[in-house]
């Protein structure tokens, strides 16, 4: 069947069987990569995207469903092509991340976190990655840069007389 | 962990899903898919058809209907879960919303769904058995009322009739000033399935007795539990800790826990004494204004 799915920003035509997921869609027909499959039954948490703004597994989802919903993937967070996003940027200071198989997605639930909440408290954020397994960070390095990012994108690692 | 090849077929109305439904005997209704889908890449389930009732915009709200909240079937848990009138009106369900795997799920998980699921482990059908919930069937171009007592017939069965579709839950809403909630579970992981869940609503009176008690326990037995002799034993009382006990212990004596590989028949039963008298001694603190003891 012919389906047209809306990813980052881009609303793109795949040719794909019903039983195709979400996830296996973005790998095989469209060559995005960065929603990784994991456990493919939704045990793992790789393969988040944020459907309509929101963390969503797309190991649990056919592609034919998310006709017409945005979606954004790792690919679609940085700001330009080199750049990363502040998340990104984070992650990498405070070694969030170690071989990397959890990366995209505990990005893109630091995104939807931080667009919904952003202050939250550290229960809040180890609440939001605790449907992502991590088996190299321990995650307290991951809880560290979505809390840097956070304070970053209020604007408070800026000089006390510039905060608004 | 490929699904099996099957028709997909998006529905714009409920008696579409069910015409549909009763003419392919393999077919099956997808709403949020949190758990036909891993059922699916596991081929423990292998639909035909899948009918898709996400876009069926008539089946998502959330409203007051005379003394009851309703909540359409294929209405999103995060949903329930950021809901201010369900706070407001329904603080039991308000409370075990974020007990139902965790917010990815929640994400697309529905209320319907988990329901006409009937895990014996689920939050929601918990809450529905706890509070007497009614469920909205539509089938057969006719729509008709269950009652949640009547609804769930084993693990992972119902009395949802052949070619009928889950369209609405109703929530009954007490009204008081002195209405107290309780909910417990125990997991290995938070958001894990539950070994066993407690869920207590009361109403106290001015003079401290509890005028309306309602107690449900999950995921020990094939599907929820009300503990009505418990409830009858507790009316009228002051809620006093030895008398929940006492009484709560008194109702699960008897009964035939589950058990599996995470937790033995016992150890159910006695954790669901435990959880139960908490659930209970924390609504009535609940009622009263006070916060939850220390347990
Ligand atoms: S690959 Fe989707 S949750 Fe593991
Ligand atoms: S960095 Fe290896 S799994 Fe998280």
């Amino acid at each position: 069947m012919r389906i047209k799915l809306d990813i980052n920003g881009t609303v793109q035509e795949v040719d794909t069987e019903p039983r195709t997921t979400l996830l296996d869609c973005l790998r095989d027909n469209l060559n995005l990569k960065g929603a990784h499959a994991g456990c493919e039954h939704g045990v793992c948490g790789a393969c988040t995207v944020l459907f309509d703004g929101e963390a969503v597994r797309s190991c649990l989802m056919f592609a034919a469903q998310a006709e017409g919903t945005p979606i954004v993937t790792i690919e679609g967070v940085s700001p330009g092509p080199g750049e990363l996003s502040p998340i990104q940027d984070a992650f990498c200071e405070t070694h969030g991340m170690q071989c990397g198989y959890c990366t995209p997605a505990m990005v893109l639930v630091a995104h939807a976190l931080l667009a919904d909440n952003p202050n939250p408290k550290r229960e809040d954020i180890v609440d939001a990655i605790s449907g992502n397994l991590c088996r190299c960070t321990g995650y307290a390095q991951i809880i560290d840069a979505i809390a840097l990012a956070a304070e970053r994108l209020r604007g408070d690692n800026r000089p006390a007389e510039l905060r608004s | 962990m490929k699904a099996a090849p099957f028709e997909y077929s998006r529905v714009a109305d409920i008696d579409e899903a069910c015409a549909l439904l009763a003419t392919d005997d393999g077919a099956r209704v997808i709403a949020g898919g949190q758990t036909l889908v891993p059922m699916m890449a596991m081929r423990l389930a292998r639909p035909t058809r899948l009918i898709d009732i996400n876009r069926i915009a008539a089946l998502s709200y959330i409203r007051l209907e005379d003394d009851a909240l309703a909540i359409g079937a294929t209405t999103r848990q995060s949903l329930v879960e950021r809901s201010a009138l369900v706070k407001e009106t329904l603080p039991l369900l308000a409370h075990a919303v974020p007990h139902i795997g965790h917010a990815a799920t929640r994400a697309r998980g529905t209320v319907g769904g988990s329901i006409a699921n009937a895990d014996p482990a689920a939050e929601l059908p918990l809450i529905a058995i706890t509070l007497d919930a009614t469920f909205n069937v539509r089938g057969g171009g006719k729509t008709s009322d269950i009652a949640a007592r009547d609804f769930f017939v084993g693990p992972m069965v119902t009395a949802l009739p052949e070619g009928a579709i889950l369209a609405a839950v109703r929530f009954p809403v007490w009204r008081g000033d002195r209405i107290g909630v309780g909910f417990h579970e125990v997991n290995a992981r938070r958001s894990d399935f539950a070994f066993v869940s407690a869920a207590a609503q009361v109403a106290m009176k001015a003079d401290g007795t509890c005028e309306r008690i309602a107690i449900g326990v999950g995921a020990v037995t094939d599907f929820p539990m009300r503990l009505d002799s418990a409830e009858q034993a507790l009316q009228g009382t002051a809620l006093d800790d030895d008398a929940v006990r006492a009484a709560v212990s008194q109702a699960l004596a008897g009964i035939e826990a589950l058990e599996d590989l995470h937790a033995s028949a016992t150890y159910r039963q006695r954790v669901a004494i435990k959880l139960a008298t908490r659930a209970i001694i924390d609504a009535r603190e609940h009622a009263h204004g006070r916060p939850p003891h220390a347990h």
